[in-house]
């Protein structure tokens, strides 16, 4: 295969791993809003949590981009 | 058309040249000069009358005070207070920086890597530097969590030694990678308007859709330039008060 296609595939596949960031920046935020609808007094209170939990998920996601564009641009 | 285009740094005009390296006044500096100029502009000049009712420019001034020290307080208690300046200089400029680029022809100074690993870096060392100064050895204690039994421990640790040398990495990429994805973004779906437009009346009905999301895009790259550079401040308060508060 042509180095330059493999490449392109591995950067490709390297990006599905974004899809269980979604997922996981998806529970965060659904299940705060669930909380916070069930009790809004003590919601903004933890909005701070709820950005440090998106970051450090988001984070794992941002580890495959990294691979990917790496793979792209870098290697 | 080309969407990596409008990342392209351009010299101005060479200050020095060290060895090979030639250091120049860039478009990159130009804005980060700009930046700068509407912060003291926004920090000195609206709060220089010292209205007690504050007018537009001064309460805005005035709560992007209070955001910042309320975040801070609320993270890393009053003891990390002494840090608010870095944290304030932190949110500001990325913030700004982040607001600019979105105008069209800009330059958008953090979508440079080596932008946000240097302000990343800053961070990290003095997270580690404040953290050994004021605890010893005993800042150590942050690797090693308490309550955990001894024949996990070397997992623990080694995972914790992990995530914390690679905390520069994230805090930088993620800022980084969430500029570039949404100017490449915008500038792709610019791509769609202009090469509908080149077909005719019927690509000119079409080229509807794309506009419109163009600016339903831009809308919301402005919140993400806002929640980045919150992203940015709330992470160096959390590390900085894991230095502060180390082995609690």
């Amino acid at each position: 295969m042509d180095p330059q296609a493999a490449k392109m595939i591995g950067a490709g596949i390297a990006c599905i791993g974004m899809g269980g960031a979604g997922v996981g920046v998806g529970t965060i935020f659904g299940h705060y809003l669930a909380a916070a609808l069930r009790n809004p007094s003590a919601a903004q209170g933890q909005f701070g949590n709820l950005i440090f939990g998106f970051a450090v998920t988001e984070a794992l996601g941002i580890f495959s981009l990294l691979i990917a564009l790496l793979l792209l641009f870098a290697l | 058309m080309d969407p990596i285009h409008q990342f392209e740094i351009k010299n101005f005009f060479p200050i020095v040249r060290i060895g090979g390296a030639e250091i120049a006044f860039t478009n990159s500096a130009l804005f980060m000069l700009i930046g700068l100029s509407l912060i003291l502009f926004l920090m000195l000049g609206a709060t220089r009358s010292r209205a007690l009712v504050p007018g537009r420019l001064q309460s805005v001034a005035e709560m992007s005070y209070e955001f910042v020290a309320n975040t801070l307080r609320s993270t890393a208690g009053t003891e990390g207070m002494k840090f608010f300046p870095l944290v304030f200089s932190l949110f500001m400029f990325i913030l700004v920086l982040n607001v600019i680029g979105i105008i069209p022809y800009t330059f958008t100074v953090t979508s440079h890597i080596i932008i946000t690993v240097a302000l990343a870096l800053l961070v990290f060392f003095t997270v580690v530097i404040y953290g050994f100064w004021k605890h010893g050895l005993h800042f150590f204690k942050l690797w090693v969590p308490s309550g955990v039994p001894i024949y996990i421990m070397p997992l623990v640790t080694f995972i914790e030694v992990l995530s914390f040398l690679s905390r520069p990495v994230s805090h930088s990429v993620r800022l980084f990678a969430n500029m570039l994805a949404g100017h490449i973004t915008l500038k792709v779906f610019g791509g769609f308007v202009t090469m509908l437009g080149a077909l005719g009346f019927l690509g000119w009905l079409g080229a509807i859709i794309p506009l419109g999301l163009t600016v339903a895009l831009t809308a919301l790259e402005l919140l993400v330039a806002f929640l980045q550079a919150y992203v940015f401040a709330i992470l160096t308060c959390i590390y900085l008060s894991e230095a502060i508060h180390a082995g609690h």
